[in-house]
């Protein structure tokens, strides 16, 4: 299965930190107050963090 | 897959100015999806808000949007739906916009059972204006304005639509996401006063005064909190108590919707005039 593409647009991203919260996978980590995918090889395209993102700033693909 | 955001929203208006970790976001997320779902044409919707935190949200989406005096987004509606009763008309607002400012043209446009979608963004709390309690805040909680804890008994929106007259009532949170999308969607297909509340954290105004440490802490406690209509069956008062019972609450497809039965009685008084 292709790595999924975790697009997060930093200009959007206010590092509220949900998406880290409830990432299933662990693949996303806050790094300097943005969200930041560490690990896009663990997701599993449960499209939760894209879900309640307030800020439309995650897009997986 | 990813859902395509952009085609509804105004170029350029992003980022919104919503806090860190507000659920208003993930709110018009939701209203965005089930609008996509219902196939409504841009120009034939028109999105209606109070003033208020939630109240920002039609600024952002490319559809008719007017933005009212304080708690009037229900009378503004009204009057929209009147006048063209084949428009689609979406109210937006917060919990002290919409049932304490607003809290008589709310009872009103239930009561009335116009077909209208009120969709109640309830974050427990005055967010823009810093932080005073509204009348969704619990019980013992604390506001800017309640420092010893807040006295009052909580406003049960959900209630008092259903009392009001509302045909349709669902309560959401703002953690179940794609919940917000399905309640909203049943809403505008509904015929007559549809409430859709969803309850929401303000990590900013209501959290930080209350023990929720991030925005995280809040999405959790809705997650937790929530319970659905159908496990609550013989639950008592008591059982309930804190918990956010979410899921079609209410609904009657039995009571006439007021347009209709406005443009029966023009009908009828033409005919005398005539």
């Amino acid at each position: 299965m292709a790595i999924p593409t975790i697009e997060i647009n930093e200009k959007y991203c206010k590092g509220c930190g949900i998406c880290v919260t409830f990432c299933p996978a662990k693949a996303l980590a806050l790094e300097n107050f943005k969200a930041k995918a560490i690990k896009p090889e663990a997701c599993v395209k449960c499209m939760q963090c894209e879900l309640r993102c307030p800020d439309f700033a995650i897009r997986i693909s | 897959m990813s859902f395509d955001y952009e085609k509804y929203l105004r170029p350029g208006k992003l980022p919104h100015i919503w806090c860190p970790g507000c659920g208003h976001g993930i709110i018009l997320k939701g209203l965005i999806r089930a609008i996509d779902k219902c196939r409504l044409a841009k120009n034939r919707t028109a999105i209606v808000s109070g003033i208020g935190c939630a109240s920002r949200l039609p600024g952002y989406v490319d559809f008719n949007t007017v933005h009212t005096a304080h708690g009037r987004a229900a009378a503004f509606a009204t009057g929209m739906k009147l006048a063209d009763p084949e428009l689609t008309v979406i109210c937006v607002g917060g919990d002290g916009d919409g049932v304490a400012i607003g809290g008589n043209h709310f009872i009103h446009a239930c009561r009335r059972n116009i077909d209208l979608t009120y969709i109640i963004m309830n974050n427990n709390i005055y967010g823009m204006t810093g932080g005073q309690f509204s009348p969704c805040t619990p019980t013992g909680a604390f506001a800017s304005t309640t420092p010893y804890g807040n006295p009052d008994p909580v406003f049960d929106i959900a209630r008092l639509a259903i009392g009001a007259g509302a045909t349709f009532v669902a309560r959401t949170t703002a953690y179940h996401a794609l919940q917000i999308d399905k309640l909203i969607t049943e809403g505008i297909l509904h015929k007559g006063m549809a409430i859709i509340e969803v309850v929401d954290g303000c990590p900013t105004s209501y959290g930080r005064r209350n023990k929720f440490k991030s925005p995280s802490d809040m999405m959790t406690w809705l997650k937790d909190a929530a319970i659905p209509v159908e496990k609550t069956e013989g639950m008592s008062e008591k059982d309930l108590e804190g918990k956010i019972v979410t899921g079609i609450l209410h609904r009657d497809e039995t009571r006439p919707e007021y347009c209709e039965q406005y443009a029966l009685l023009r009908e009828r008084a033409q005919r005398k005039e005539g």
